[in-house]
C-alpha cells in the first residue's frame, strides 16, 4: 500500500483569518494527502498534542497575527520534547522577510509567504517528508 | 515492536499512536501486533455515533466526552470522515469539535479517512478500536462519516449504538425507510430548539411504537452546543448497556462482532491471494470477453488457490 501522507494544518495565536489554512488544507487533499485541520486559536500545546495523537508527518503552521517568532518556534521545541522531532513543521502567513532565517534556525523547515503557489506547499511535503 | 506493545500496555500515547499507524496502513509487523495485545481487550465499552451529515455528530461526541471525564472515566474517540474519491485525499475535521480535550491526558482522539471503504467507517477501523481498548480506554466512541440511508456498519460493532437525528431533512417516510433508522439503540434529537423537533421526536416514537420487544430505543432531546440534554443521554445509553447485559444478549452481540471481523479479513485475505495470480487477471479477461460468468470465474479461481467447495 502506498503510504499516506498525514498532515496536520493549525493556527497557533489569537488571529481568526483562517481562509489561507483552509486552501492550503484543500489543496493538500486533493494533492492525495490526509488533512487535519483543527480551527481557529489553537495553544503549540494542544496543536503538538493533536501531533502525537494522529501521529502526523508534517505540522502546517498559519499565522496572522505576528506572534510567529514566538509560537512556531514553541510548536517545534514541544515536538523535540514528546520525542516527535522527525515531524516536517512548515509555515505561512504575513511573516516579514527578516524573521525568516530565525525561524529557519528554529527548526521550522519552510516558510510560505502570500502569492506562494499550492504547488510548491505540496511539492516541498511530498520531498520533505521520511 | 516489542517497546510499540509495551508501550501501549502502559498507556504511553504515542506508543499508542505508532501503533494506530502501523495498523491503519497495513505495516508489517500488524499482525503480530495484534495478536499481541488481542487477549488484553474487551474491556472497552463501545459506543457507536452516527447520522446524516451537519447533525452535529461531532459536537455531541464532544459534550459527552466532557461527560464521561466528570464521570472519571477514560475515553477513547475515532472519528471518520469521507476519502476523495478521486485524489484518495481527505479533510479530517471532526476535531475541530473537540479540542477542548487536546490537552486532556483521559482522552486519546484519532481522525480516520475511510480510504473509499464502504458501510460508515474506515477499513481498518475494529483494528484500532483493539489498540485503544488494550491501552485502557474505559470508554471508546466511534463517530461515523456521515451517513446517508445505508452505512449501519457501526452497529455490528459498538455495545450501543447512538443515531443522532435533526429537524428538517425529511418527511415520515424518512423515518420508516429501513437502514440507519433501524440500528439505533438510542435515539438523539439534536439541535432540539429548533422549529420541527417536536414534529421528529413525534415521528420517531410513533415508528418505534411498531417495534416489538423489550429494546426498545429511547428517545432523548439535545443541544449539543448548549449543552443540553447530554446527561441524560449519557444515562440512557448506559442505561442501554445494562439492559443488553442483564439480557444475555452479550454474548450474541459479541459472536456477531467476532464474525463481521473474521469476515472482513476473509473477503481481504481472498483478494490479496487472488490479485497477484496470473489466473486473476486470466480469468478477468475471459469474463470481458464473455466466454465465462463472473460466477464460474471464481470457481476457476478457487480450484486454483486450491480451495474446493464443500457439500452444502
Amino acid at each position: 500500500m502506498d503510504k499516506k501522507i498525514k498532515v496536520l494544518i493549525a493556527k497557533p495565536g489569537l488571529d481568526g483569518h483562517d481562509r489561507g489554512a483552509k486552501v492550503v488544507s484543500r489543496a493538500l487533499r486533493d494533492a492525495g494527502m490526509e488533512v487535519i485541520y483543527t480551527g481557529i486559536r489553537q495553544t503549540p500545546e494542544q496543536i503538538v498534542a493533536t501531533a502525537v495523537q494522529e501521529d502526523v508527518d508534517s505540522i502546517g503552521l498559519s499565522c496572522l497575527s505576528g506572534a510567529h517568532n514566538k509560537l512556531f518556534p514553541k510548536v517545534v521545541n514541544l515536538l523535540k520534547e514528546k520525542g516527535a522531532g522527525e515531524v516536517l513543521v512548515f509555515g505561512g502567513g504575513i511573516i516579514p522577510d527578516e524573521d525568516i532565517q530565525g525561524l529557519k534556525d528554529a527548526g521550522i523547515s519552510e516558510i510560505f509567504l502570500p502569492g506562494a503557489s499550492t504547488e510548491d506547499t505540496i511539492a516541498f511535503i511530498k520531498e520533505n517528508v521520511k | 515492536m516489542e517497546d510499540l506493545v509495551d508501550g501501549l500496555l502502559s498507556g504511553k500515547v504515542r506508543s499508542l499512536a505508532k501503533a494506530i499507524t502501523v495498523v491503519e496502513n497495513d505495516r508489517p509487523g500488524k499482525r503480530e501486533l495484534l495478536k499481541r495485545i488481542y487477549p488484553k481487550t474487551g474491556n472497552s465499552y463501545l459506543l457507536g455515533i452516527t447520522g446524516p451529515p451537519g447533525a452535529g455528530k461531532s459536537t455531541l461526541t464532544d459534550k459527552v466526552i466532557a461527560n464521561l471525564r466528570k464521570q472519571g472515566k477514560t475515553v477513547g474517540v475515532i472519528a471518520v470522515d469521507p476519502s476523495s474519491p478521486f485524489s484518495g485525499g481527505a479533510i479530517l475535521g471532526d476535531r475541530i469539535r473537540m479540542q477542548q480535550h487536546a490537552l486532556d491526558d483521559g482522552v486519546f482522539i484519532r481522525s480516520m479517512a475511510t480510504r473509499n471503504h464502504l458501510g460508515g467507517l474506515a477499513k481498518n477501523t475494529v483494528d484500532v478500536i483493539h489498540l485503544l481498548d488494550a491501552s485502557g480506554k474505559d470508554v471508546i466512541i466511534v463517530e461515523t462519516v456521515g451517513v446517508g440511508q445505508d452505512e449501519v456498519d457501526i452497529v455490528r460493532i459498538a455495545q450501543t449504538t447512538v443515531v443522532v437525528m435533526v429537524p428538517g431533512l425529511g418527511d415520515s417516510v424518512q423515518i420508516a425507510k429501513a437502514g440507519v433508522m433501524e440500528i439505533a439503540d438510542v435515539f438523539a434529537v439534536n439541535k432540539a430548539d429548533r422549529e420541527g423537533a417536536d414534529k421528529l421526536f413525534s415521528e420517531i416514537r410513533a415508528m418505534l411504537d411498531m417495534v416489538k420487544g423489550d429494546f426498545k430505543p429511547e428517545i432523548f432531546r439535545t443541544v449539543a452546543v448548549d449543552d443540553v440534554g447530554i446527561d441524560e443521554l449519557v444515562q440512557g445509553i448506559f442505561a442501554h448497556g445494562d439492559r443488553v447485559l442483564t439480557s444475555g444478549l452479550v454474548k450474541e452481540k459479541l459472536a456477531q462482532k467476532a464474525e463481521s471481523e473474521l469476515r472482513a479479513y476473509l473477503v481481504d485475505n481472498i483478494m490479496e491471494r487472488s490479485t497477484g495470480l496470473t489466473l486473476y487477471d486470466d480469468v478477468v479477461k475471459r469474463i470481458a470477453a464473455k466466454e465465462i460468468t463472473p460466477m464460474d470465474g471464481v470457481e476457476e479461481l478457487f480450484t486454483g488457490l486450491g480451495m474446493t467447495k464443500g457439500e452444502n
